[in-house]
């Protein structure tokens, strides 16, 4: 058989769909112990016995084929939809061994749509300390269907899945209820009027809003006529169709499953008592945030100085040992600094996803939820809006469309646009230069060091200014929606070390290589821009400085400083970025900051890297990035060019400016609309702009 | 004693007896919070907002705004 069989992996939120897609098909998806990790369709091949090639498709969580947000969506338009290319052959439900009652509802919905369906019951591991036991030949009975027990933890039972998937053909398709039950007359008017069509496939077109799928125009335009009921009949009716269906569980479940008490523990609720407590929770909170902070800026020091001496000598050796040329130049001036300036960076990066990924997978992210709902509820967001919100430190493009689990659009909308203000990580190279040149070293109170405290006070702006946005849109944006929020509490889990090594290693390789592309090709364009220019003063330069200074008693070393610098004034770049000097003059910048902010509206992480390219072209000293920025001074006050008033400055600016690309995308994609990112570029620029002329007009 | 979701205390238990199909999502009765469960409140935020119930066995937070359309019998200790 030349055909791959479509395998579609449905169940509840945070049941395990993709750790068992990363089972079955080897791939790295990310997994969390949070509802919600997954918003969209991922795909992937696995080999089953017998030859046969499985195409198996990963979706978010829905906990019903009733859908109320983005992402759910996704799942029943899927399912409804028999033209669909990905439309499944053979449907995999995975649950959650501790929750089988509530996963089982969507299975049982789903044998309504007469879909072969195979019901993976995952997290086998825990059913010992749970006093779980199950009946599987029972249940297998009951259900209509086969069953695998699994636990991807341990690697048990995917083996039996594939199996499984492997004979679908043999699987029934026989509905394990009769939901029609609920009204009869109903139900059977509404068969006469489609016979051709699945009843409960008609119900679910009647009671929501999704996409018609295969259902023909002139056949859903008659399905108005069956609208008979109104909106609280029809949801009567669904409530009375979720009891039966209930029942159905209840029944199945005292047949084919004992849960003994006595062995069972639950250290959740004792842990919550302290974890989201009034005044403890918080505190806790608080001192988690406070430890990140800490990580990044001192435990990375090390490193970080590590590398950056590593890449001057690097540069170095390279002048030395290639043969000289145009092309040495070009690695050792443009390439070496300019990769230099995005590796730098590794250990913090790498230590804030690492963070960001226990806090997701223990389970903690759903108690920050519940923290701050109330809270955010003020300024227009959800509790939810938090995850984007702590997960924008990282990303913002992943935050983003993290929004998806969000029920209320309005909040989901305001989530969206301002997660750019959260200090994502290309912002951390900025912050990070600018703060070990322009802050006093020295700790506050003994305890935290200053350098530290500013970071700290730099996130604490950023998220500053996502809720005063969140709350000015909240109280401008005239949008009704109906706001409602449940969030689930899932078990602690120690966090899998190999899924956490995955996350890391994944985001910061995505993090380097994908800056680094962008820092490739733009320090090559900046070289090449630095290294020739037009006309008399670039091509003549030799001259025009020797005369220049003729009088004047100079080294050989110094007057080829001048040289150097009048040659960079004099190149296309020089000339470029003395054209916008003026309009960032007040800010305190010199037009070689002003051409690393125009490159960061590709992406702000290279602002580093374009500096130091910038400053290497010509030099021919063994220098560190730090020490090129530490040297250079500012041509109208012949101070330090990054002082303290600057240096403030340019960190604000880099606070508020919505300087990347992928993100206005994701915008767009996720509103559907160009509306939403030209606000956010305008605005959030121009306030940016406003900002920090404010702040080294004052500071100066 | 019969009272709303939102009037329960901290450590209570109690059993649902009614909720208000107009102002309940179906997607809080498909997670369980249906007649004839149990439910318990774990926590609450401040101000009892939002609520962390364990309903029927599922561990869930929701807004007070939303507890306030469940009924429930309040078991006796
Ligand atoms: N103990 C145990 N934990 C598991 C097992 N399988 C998955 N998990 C954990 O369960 C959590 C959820 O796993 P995911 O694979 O992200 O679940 P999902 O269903 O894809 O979740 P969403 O995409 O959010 O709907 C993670 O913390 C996993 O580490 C298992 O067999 N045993
Ligand atoms: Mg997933």
């Amino acid at each position: 058989m030349s055909k791959q069989i479509n395998v579609a992996l449905i169940g509840n939120p945070n049941t395990g769909k993709t750790s068992v897609f990363n089972a079955l098909t080897g791939l790295n998806q990310k997994v969390g112990n949070y509802p919600g990790i997954t918003v969209e369709k991922k795909e992937g091949i696995c080999k089953l016995p017998r030859g046969v090639k499985a195409h198996i498709i990963d979706l978010p969580g829905t906990y019903s084929l009733n859908a109320s947000s983005l992402d759910e969506n996704l799942v029943i338009e899927l399912l409804l939809n028999k033209n669909d290319k990905d439309f499944p052959d053979v449907a995999v439900v995975v649950s959650d061994v501790e929750n089988l009652k509530r996963n089982l509802l969507l299975f049982t919905q789903i044998k309504d749509l007469e879909i072969p369906t195979i019901l993976v019951i995952n997290m086998a591991d825990r059913m010992a300390y749970k006093g779980i036991s199950l009946d599987i030949a029972c249940l297998e009975n009951e259900l209509k269907t086969k069953i695998a027990l699994v636990s991807t933890r341990k690697n048990q039972g995917i083996e039996k899945l594939r199996e499984l998937i492997s004979d679908y053909r043999k699987l029934s398709v026989e509905p394990c209820l009769n939901a029609s039950e609920i009204d009869p007359e109903y139900f059977n008017s509404l068969r006469e009027a489609f016979p051709n069509q699945l009843l409960y496939k008609l119900w679910l077109v009647i009671t929501q809003d999704v996409n018609f799928g295969d259902i023909q125009r002139q056949e859903s335009d008659t399905l108005e006529d069956f609208k008979t009921k109104t909106k609280i009949d029809l949801k009567r009716l669904q409530q009375k169709e979720t009891i039966k269906r209930y029942q159905f569980i209840n029944n199945t479940l005292k047949k084919g499953q004992t849960i003994d008490l006595s062995t069972a523990k639950d250290l959740r609720i004792r842990f919550d008592r302290i974890l989201t407590h009034k005044v403890w929770g918080y505190l806790i909170f608080f001192f988690i945030l406070l430890l990140i902070f800490q990580a990044i800026y001192d435990w990375s020091a090390i490193p970080m100085d590590f590398i950056d001496s590593t890449f001057a000598s690097l540069s170095e050796w390279s002048k030395q040992t290639l043969p000289q040329g145009q092309f040495t130049n070009l690695i050792a001036e443009g390439i070496i600094p300019g990769l230099g300036g995005i590796v730098i960076f590794i250990p913090q990066i790498a230590f804030l996803f690492l963070f960001i990924a226990v806090l997701e997978e223990s389970g903690y992210m759903s108690r920050v939820v519940f923290l701050m709902d109330r809270i955010m509820r003020r300024f227009g967001l959800s509790g939810k809006s938090v995850v984007p919100l702590m997960s924008g430190t990282a990303c913002a493009i992943p935050a983003i469309m993290a929004t998806r689990n969000i029920e209320s659009w309005k909040e989901r909308l305001i989530t969206i646009l301002v997660t750019p203000f959260t200090t994502c990580s290309a912002r951390l190279p900025v912050y990070l230069i600018i703060i070990a040149l322009v802050i006093p070293e020295g700790r506050f109170l003994g305890l935290i060091s200053y350098q530290a405290l500013t970071l700290m006070l730099l996130y604490l702006i950023g998220f500053g200014a996502a809720l005063g946005s969140a709350y000015l849109l909240h109280k401008t944006l005239n949008i009704k929606s109906r706001s409602f929020f449940v969030v689930e509490m899932p078990n602690y889990k120690l966090p899998l070390f190999k899924n956490v090594l995955i996350t890391v290693v994944e985001k910061t390789k995505a993090f380097v290589f994908g800056a680094g592309k962008i820092i490739l090709a733009i320090s090559i364009v900046l070289w090449f821009l630095a290294s020739y220019g037009p006309g008399e003063h670039f091509n003549n330069a030799e001259n025009i400085v020797t005369e220049q200074y003729a009088t004047e008693n100079l080294t050989e070393e110094e007057l080829q400083q001048h040289i150097a610098s009048y040659k960079l004034e004099h190149s296309y770049i020089g000339i470029t970025g003395q054209a916008i000097e003026p309009l960032i003059q007040p800010l305190g910048y010199d037009w070689k900051i002003g051409i690393a902010i125009v490159s960061s509206f590709a992406a702000r992480e290279v602002f580093v890297g374009t500096l130091a390219t910038i400053y290497s072209v010509g030099s021919d000293e063994e220098e560190t990035i730090k020490n090129r920025m530490a040297g250079e001074v500012n041509p109208v006050l012949g101070t330090p060019l990054f002082n303290f008033a600057s240096g403030i400055s340019l960190m604000l600016f880099y606070a508020f400016a919505m300087q990347c690309m992928s993100t206005l995308a994701i915008v767009k994609r996720e509103t559907n609309s160009w509306k939403w990112p030209i606000l956010q570029l305008v605005t959030m620029s121009s306030f940016a702009y406003l900002v920090a002329l404010a702040a080294f007009q004052i500071l100066k | 004693m019969e009272i709303t979701l939102a009037n329960l205390k901290r450590g209570q238990k109690g059993i649902i007896k009614d909720v208000s199909s107009l102002h309940i999502p179906l997607k809080l009765l498909e997670m369980g919070c249906l007649p004839g469960n149990a439910v318990e409140l774990v926590q609450v935020a401040p101000f009892a907002d939002p609520m962390y119930l364990n309903i029927n066995g599922s561990h869930l937070a929701i807004r007070k705004e939303t507890a306030v359309h469940i009924l429930i019998n309040i078991a006796h200790e």
